[in-house]
């Protein structure tokens, strides 16, 4: 049977990993956010580039945690569960990191015109964003899975303020349709940012599948086709 | 349909070491069954008790019921001091850890439990010559020198002539103790694709050398531990999400 200090130490260091690019992923989108709204389209454009960073070391992770399959057999039970499920949470992280990417490519298409609207909502909506991120991925490498049951509702509260700058940019539009172009892009700005809401909600189902077997959608409003 | 069903079976050796204490489970027909755990934990007990083997050990007790069944599920009573054992072994074979082939040739290795049992007619023994060998995986290696001595045989070649050995006399179950302990990767592999192979005709029980080979084989897995039955489950959820703590600890490498 194999030494389990060695699988520990490997699966710790996944862990640390995790919070590592967790870590990224939350600047990249904090960071992003803030550009938009001071229209600093140097900021934008660094984390335009450093996406790549993200990129890079999810799949440096992904190596990890196969190297770990293959080298750590047999991994099994919980262990097994884990290390499938930071596959899965890696996948959501870089994703995630796309969509701060997207903001910061938004702010630089947007450059220095002036703001149809002043910037308050999204940057709310990132700020639970982020906090629900944060939250998330703490309850998973804690295997909190109480945690993980509550955190997506804060998504009720993401999803309320998207349907705002919804209604609110297509009121600006049919007024003055000189708009569109920029309303457009802050509606995929907000839109991004509802996403990621989701794709916390994916980490929290990893976290109680991990803690308990169980392999369920907490909740399936943000099915887009529920809303029509 | 079940093949056995066990109840409140408690088996108890004079020197206490190893036992069994109230274990029931069921073993449905045409899959294989894994019984697995640490050392002393009474796999290798169960396995000894459902073809007697355990009459040639030092037990000072043995209580409860294990049924074996037949096709039209007709239970006989393997506990029974008034069984045939010789009938119920010849239902029941065994195939060990370590092969022991015969001091003969690959071909009388085979027909010699036939022609124990009586068989004469030659064609029919060829026949389960060359039928036990297939079914072993083994018939493409040796067809040609079937009258060589056994022994030159290599140790998974061994171990597979056991196990044609068995299926020779067409038994309705085997029992497989640990059948890959001593076998390099590549002869395993042989081993347990003909295990999935033989489970169409053959209820087959196995105790692995390995958590690893308990996870490859299973269709359903009995954990043991301590002579007790902790947990017996479907072998694609029980490494995967096994419900008691000693299972997992288990499975994880957290013991034994």
């Amino acid at each position: 049977m194999m030494t389990r200090e060695t699988l520990d130490r490997k699966i710790n260091q996944l862990i640390d990993e995790i919070l590592v690019l967790d870590s990224m992923v939350e600047t990249a989108t904090l960071e992003a956010i803030q550009a938009l709204k001071k229209h600093d389209v140097d900021t934008a454009r660094r984390i335009y580039r450093e996406d790549e960073l993200i990129n890079a070391r999810r799949f440096t992770l992904e190596k990890d945690c196969m190297i770990t399959i293959a080298t750590q057999q047999p991994i099994m039970a919980t262990d097994l569960r884990l290390v499938a499920s930071i596959l899965e949470v890696v996948g959501e992280l870089e994703r995630m990191g796309d969509y701060a990417k997207g903001i910061a490519k938004i702010c630089v298409r947007i450059g220095d015109q002036p703001h149809i609207k002043p910037l308050i909502d999204i940057p709310r909506m990132g700020d639970i964003v982020v906090s629900m991120l944060n939250r998330a991925v703490g309850a998973f490498v804690r295997r909190d899975a109480e945690q993980a049951r509550m955190i997506p509702q804060d998504d009720d509260l993401v999803d309320a303020l998207y349907d705002q700058v919804y209604r609110e940019l297509i009121i600006i539009m049919f007024k003055d349709p000189t708009t569109i172009d920029q309303a457009n892009l802050l509606m995929w700005a907000a839109h991004n940012l509802e996403r990621m809401a989701d794709r916390v909600t994916n980490i929290c189902e990893r976290t109680i599948y991990v803690v308990t077997g169980d392999m369920h959608e907490i909740d399936d409003s943000d099915d887009e086709m529920s809303q029509v | 349909m079940n093949k056995f069903v066990i109840e409140d079976l408690t088996v108890l050796y004079s020197d206490g070491n190893e036992s069994l204490k109230g274990v029931s489970l069921e073993i449905p027909a045409n899959s294989i069954t894994v019984l697995f755990g640490p050392a002393g934990g009474g796999k290798s007990t169960l396995l000894r008790v459902l073809n007697r083997l355990n009459d040639l050990a030092d037990v000072v007790q043995i209580s409860g019921k294990a049924h074996l069944l037949d096709a039209q599920e007709e239970p006989l009573d393997i506990l029974d001091s008034g069984t045939d054992v010789i009938a119920l072994r010849r239902r029941v074979a065994m195939v060990f850890a370590r092969p022991i082939v015969l001091p003969m040739s690959i071909r009388e290795n085979l027909t010699y439990g036939l022609r124990t049992a009586g068989e004469r007619h030659k064609a029919r023994l060829e026949e389960a010559v060359q039928r036990s060998l297939e079914q072993a995986a083994l018939w493409e290696e040796v067809k040609d020198r079937l009258n060589t001595p056994a022994v030159a045989l290599s140790g998974g070649q061994q171990q597979r002539l056991c196990l044609a050995r068995s299926l020779a006399l067409q038994p309705e179950v085997i029992l497989l103790d640990e059948p890959t302990s001593g076998l390099d990767p590549i002869s395993t592999t042989k081993v347990e694709a003909s295990l999935q192979e033989l489970k169409q005709s053959y209820t087959i029980i196995l105790v692995p050398h390995s958590v690893q080979q308990a996870a490859r084989t299973a269709d359903q897995a009995a954990f043991f531990l301590q002579g007790q039955l902790i947990e017996y489950a479907p072998g694609k959820s029980i490494f995967i999400t096994p419900q008691d703590k000693r299972t997992e600890d288990y499975v994880e490498g957290r013991f034994g």
